[in-house]
């Protein structure tokens, strides 16, 4: 019952407690809900909307295989899904549990901080599936997209999905830290997710825009989340149509793992329960 | 170990750039005893408190809590201490139970949330979203959360602020409670009256010093608590202070031949000592 009870089983219960804490209180503020857990779902909605009358787009030559635009769009919003989720809505939580309190009563109580970083990651990836299921139901049951068909795609899309979500939280985490204050978390992370998402192909195709911004886009993992999920979710062919003439599968794992490590060292060397005054 | 102190402080200091929030103080807290620190806003109470809880870096001095440093101690010590902070606005959305049941889970071996919420007077709240309580309800759930872990200390920073007398005089039976189960604790007002019903020693801080310590009813120097007599004759308002205080009556009967008026002799109480104390040191 006393310090023997430290283990690291007790870390991942309490994360596992700390993951139902979160998800409950999350789907109870019902301005989070709205803002970022629909957010993809409505703008899918609006673009699908606005353009249901468009011709199909990325037709081969022969006039085959052309989609729709919701469906063009799809992937774009999934991976501003997992960016609003991970990065924005985790970054701005953290900031505000910083200023009202939250994270100084953990950190005076015996909670693991790793048990409070599970539980953020676990509820990410939980808030993140339930939005992906409601945004690709909206899509393939209203808007007749067809979502992939075999192994390989769901493969692809799964570890895409999984390792964004991972990376998006220890971001989230890291980037917690910058806002001075709860009040000014939105302001100054929104932005930041907001200018990444046009600049990297979430909204606009990407090859459309200025080589140099493409370049700086590429720097940042956004874009390959965003390809990642095209890689998925789109049909081949249109691989001619990215930069490089394919997928490039390969440099998306490597981006995402670079800054998933990125995330971590920011993390580990920027999380603190209080402000520290020297 | 039940020997040792549970909180020695020695020499402590703070400095925040080049101004100094603590200079040099030094106290230490026996096993069950409670001890208040009191002081005018910006003494360096809070600090001391949060230096003591591990939120903050000491810039010189030791600090023993339970035996360990807090600025470096873990989870096994933060099981056994507990910790009521100035108020927080978290975790709107969820039940006091709920809260109350999920941070309970944090701890080793913690006290059943129903006697705890029995224990504070929320037991009609359970249900209530923390978002709906009212000030002095949400104080009581701030002190739930201090003692679900069953804390061999605990750290009380103002935690009657926004109480009404009733409540207050509930937090205090709570507190006799606490004391009666063993538990140390370390507490912070701005009630005289607190620390004199809670405490049994007090210590004195202002501008970073330790002015005064002792028991709360011995504490100042001894001219301090010299009985003060007071009335009104022709002349107008009196006041003398005497070690003799009903043969000074006597006196006055006598010479005014029957009752003097507005006769009052006041032993001086913990504030009228604490309010001598910071007189003294001037506002600087």
């Amino acid at each position: 019952m006393s310090a023997g009870a430290f283990t690291p089983g007790r870390r991942l219960r309490l994360g596992a407690a700390r993951v139902r804490w979160e998800v409950r209180q999350y789907f109870r503020e019902r301005d989070t809900v709205f803002f970022t857990f629909l957010f993809p779902t409505v703008i899918f909605l609006v673009f699908a909307a606005a353009f249901s009358a468009s011709d199909p787009v990325g037709a081969r030559p022969d006039g085959t295989g052309g989609i729709t635009v919701a469906a063009y769009y799809l992937p774009g919003l999934v991976a501003a899904g997992v960016v609003l989720s991970g990065v924005q809505n985790l970054g701005i939580a953290i900031a505000q549990e910083r200023s009202d309190g939250t994270l100084k009563r953990l950190g005076g109580s015996p909670l693991p901080v790793v048990s409070y970083f599970i539980g953020k990651a676990g509820s990410v990836l939980v808030t993140a599936v339930v939005q992906l299921l409601l945004l690709l139901a909206v899509a393939h049951l209203l808007f007749d997209v067809a979502l992939p068909d075999d192994a390989t795609h769901w493969l692809r899309f799964a570890w895409v999905f999984l390792l964004s979500i991972l990376m998006a939280t220890v971001l989230g985490i890291g980037i917690s830290g910058i806002p001075r204050t709860g009040r000014s978390a939105s302001a100054v992370i929104v932005p930041i997710l907001l200018v990444l998402q046009f600049v990297s192909g979430v909204y606009f195709t990407f090859t459309d825009l200025p080589t140099w911004l493409q370049d700086v886009a590429s720097v940042f993992p956004v874009k390959w989340v965003a390809q990642g999920m095209r890689s998925a979710f789109l049909p081949e062919h249109f691989a001619a149509a990215e930069r490089g003439g394919s997928w490039d599968l390969g440099t998306t794992a490597v981006v995402l793992v670079a800054w998933t490590v990125v995330g971590l060292v920011a993390a580990r060397l920027t999380f603190r329960w209080v402000r520290r005054d020297g | 170990m039940s020997g040792a102190p549970v909180v020695e402080v020695a020499d402590l200091s703070k400095r925040y750039g080049d101004r100094t929030a603590l200079d040099g103080v030094s106290f230490s807290i026996e096993r069950g005893e409670t001890f208040a620190l009191l002081g005018p806003n910006g003494a360096g109470k809070s600090t001391t408190i949060e230096i003591l809880e591990g939120y903050r870096r000491r810039s010189g001095g030791s600090a023993l809590v339970l035996g360990e440093d807090p600025g470096t101690a873990g989870l096994a010590w933060k099981a056994r201490i507990g910790v009521v902070l100035q108020s927080s606005t978290e975790a709107e959305a969820a039940t006091v139970r709920e809260l109350l049941t999920h941070v309970a889970a944090f701890f080793p071996d913690p006290r059943p949330v129903d006697e705890t919420l029995e224990a504070v007077g929320l037991t009609d709240d359970a249900r209530t979203r923390i978002r709906a309580l009212s000030g002095g309800r949400r104080r009581r759930l701030d002190v739930a959360l201090g003692i679900v872990g069953r804390p061999e200390l605990l750290f009380l920073d103002e935690p009657t602020t926004g109480f009404d007398p009733e409540a207050r005089r509930r937090f205090w039976q709570l507190i006799e409670q606490l004391k009666a189960e063993g538990t140390t604790i370390l507490l912070t007002t701005h009630y005289l009256d607190e620390a004199a019903a809670l405490a049994d020693r007090a210590a004195v801080v202002a501008a970073g010093r330790l002015l005064a310590i002792g028991p709360v009813d011995a504490i100042g120097s001894p001219a301090a608590r010299v009985p003060i007599v007071r009335w009104r004759d022709a002349d107008g308002r009196h006041e003398e202070r005497t070690e003799e205080p009903a043969t000074l009556v006597a006196r006055l009967v006598a010479a005014a031949g029957g009752e003097p008026e507005d006769v009052e002799i006041r032993r001086p109480s913990l504030e009228d000592v604490y309010l001598g104390l910071i007189g003294d040191e001037g506002v600087a």
